[in-house]
Order: C-alpha cells, then structure tokens, then sequence
C-alpha cells in the first residue's frame, strides 16, 4: 500500500446543486508512480465533500468567483470556484502548480468556458454526471496548457 | 474500428462562445415562438397546464443562459443578496434578453417574500392575440420561467406566475424560505 503520494497530484472536482458529483478527474502525477489506489480516491472524495460546508459559507459571503483557498486537510489545500450558475468546482493540491495562484485562476476559468458550452447543449440536462469523451480530452488539455 | 483520433477534429466544446452576428431577428423569434405555443397546445388539455409547459421551456432557457451572460460580458461578481439580484435582472439581464430594461419592480406590502416584475410591453406578447375562451391564460409564462430559471439556479428558489394586470405583464415572484432565513442571516451579521 503506498503511503500518500508527494507527488504533484491534482484532484478536481464539480459539485451540482444537490451536493452530487457532476464530474471528478485526477490530474498530474510523475512517472514510476504506482497507480492511485482506491485509498486515495476515497481520501480525495472526502476531503472534498468535506470543504463544501466552507465553500458554501464563503460562496455567500464573498461575491467572487474564484474563492482562493478554502480549506485544508493535513497537507492537501482546497480551493473553490463557484460559478454564477450556483456551481462549485473544488481543486484539492498538495503544492501549488508551477504557474501558481494565476495559473489556477485560469485554469478553472477555462474549465467554466468549456462547461458552459457542453451546458448548452439541449440534450444536457444540468446537474446530471458529466459522460462525454471529449469533455475529458478538453479537460487534460487545458490541465496540460495551465498546470501541469 | 479506428476512432476519429488521428483526425484534428474541432467540436462543439472548441467552438468560441462570443457573439458573430447582431441581435436576433423579432420574426423568426415570433415564428419560433408561435411553433412552441402550437407544439404545446397540441399536448395539454387546460390552460394551466400549458402554461406550465411554456415555463418549462424557459427553465431550460434561464439556467443556460446566465452562465452564457456571465462569460460574454466578462463579469466575475456573483450577485448574492436578494435585491441587488432583482435589480440585475431588471436592469442589466432584461437588457441584454429583450434590449430594454423591464419597467418596475416592486415589493409586496404584506409579505417580504413576494416581489413584482411590471413590463408594460412585453416582448412575447406582441404578436399573440388571446381568444375569449382561454380567459386568463398569458404567455408570458415563457418569460417566467426563465427568470425561475435564473433565480433557482444561482440559488435564490422561487416560484414564478404570470397575470395581466391593468399596468402591464405582471411576473410574481415568491422566494422559498430557505432564502429568506438567509437573507436575514447575512443581514444580521
């Protein structure tokens, strides 16, 4: 069993209204690392299910959009985006990636692009699990573009 | 089979989300509507029923198109209290659907939950003519539900109800309670 990952690991979350996971995607990771095991996803769920009571005090208080850092567990750091649509992304860190504060800032801005364009779709019906291939394909690429 | 990978292909989520053209043209608006008044009257039996379907239609317009306003106008600041969120929808948000801004809004005296949005023209409305037997129904009720859809969505529940009133389209706006509490929460502090 490995013990918790150093590596630059990015777990990256969108949280509907009803508190359910509209999409979860695992990003990053160095070569020769053993394939995350169950362990961790579940640490990952957790520590961010448990951040949403924060995001959605600070979602209220702070007319922002992008909520820097709103909770940390041990050595993880969560930080918020909450859209206008009342939808929360959560991105959990263990080090900041390389492009920083600003590179995160926009990373998640063009997740929100990419969001709203998949929401336009009629067929979309909004809070419902995210499925498409080629959402995933844009996500690894602006993942790729701004932080990893 | 080979998948489409080895082809460079651009889909829908490449695509830019600015505006190319101006605005839409009001007859092929009105035409679109009239075929989603026809399509649901084909399937209901009484008027609430239509109207509800008519809302339903703006539901699914209302919590599209706030993330879309959001993007193209390039705001970053959600609206979190009530009234400044009212105000915008007004104002700002009317602008940007119908070009102009609606003309009133409006508390209810009695109940703080309860809030009204006067349009003395609307939009939807101009080239409908309501026959004697349908009585009250208003269709309206497409411009309601796109303002529950926006409401809803960004977190201020409501119920949204359409009446002709002797100064225009009436849009009646009833906040859950769950809004209200926190409303006077975040009053307090």
């Amino acid at each position: 069993m490995t013990s918790s990952s150093s590596s630059s690991n990015y777990y990256f979350v969108i949280v509907g209204h009803a508190d359910q996971v509209v999409y979860e995607i695992e990003l990053g990771g160095t070569t020769g690392q053993i394939a995350p095991t169950t362990d961790n996803r579940h640490l990952n769920q957790f520590i961010a299910h448990a951040a949403l009571d924060l995001v959605d005090e600070a979602m209220w208080r702070n007319s922002t959009t992008y909520l820097k850092q709103v909770d940390k567990f041990n050595e993880w750091i969560v930080s918020a985006y909450v859209t206008a649509g009342g939808l929360r992304f959560l991105f959990l860190y263990e080090h900041l990636p390389r492009t920083g504060e600003d590179g995160l800032k926009n990373f998640l801005t063009e997740i929100y692009e990419t969001y709203v364009k998949l929401l336009l779709n009629p067929f979309y019906i909004p809070d419902k699990p995210i499925r498409s291939g080629a959402f995933d394909k844009k996500i690894q690429t602006i993942a790729r573009k701004w932080i990893l | 089979m080979q998948s489409s990978s080895a082809r460079m292909r651009s889909t829908t989520l490449d695509r830019s989300l600015q505006k190319t053209k101006g605005d839409v043209n009001l007859t092929t608006f009105a035409l679109l509507f009239s075929e989603m008044v026809q399509y649901s009257q084909n399937r209901v039996d009484n008027i609430q029923d239509l109207q509800n379907k008519l809302a339903d239609f703006g539901k699914h317009v209302g919590v599209r198109i706030l993330d879309l306003f959001f993007l193209r106008n390039g705001k970053d600041k959600r609206e979190v209290r009530l009234t400044p969120m009212l105000i915008f929808i007004q104002k700002t948000f009317w602008k940007f659907l119908f070009n102009r801004e609606a003309d009133h809004l409006e508390q209810h005296a009695q109940e703080a939950n309860v809030y009204y949005i006067i349009e003395r023209e609307c939009l939807v409305n101009k080239f409908i003519s309501v026959p004697k037997d349908k009585g009250n129904l208003n269709y309206a009720s497409f411009v309601a539900g796109i303002i529950e859809g926006i409401l809803c969505t960004s977190g201020f529940t409501c119920k949204v109800h359409t009446h002709q009133a002797p100064r225009g389209t009436t849009h009646v706006i009833t906040f859950a309670q769950s809004v209200m509490d926190r409303e006077s929460r975040l009053d307090a502090k």
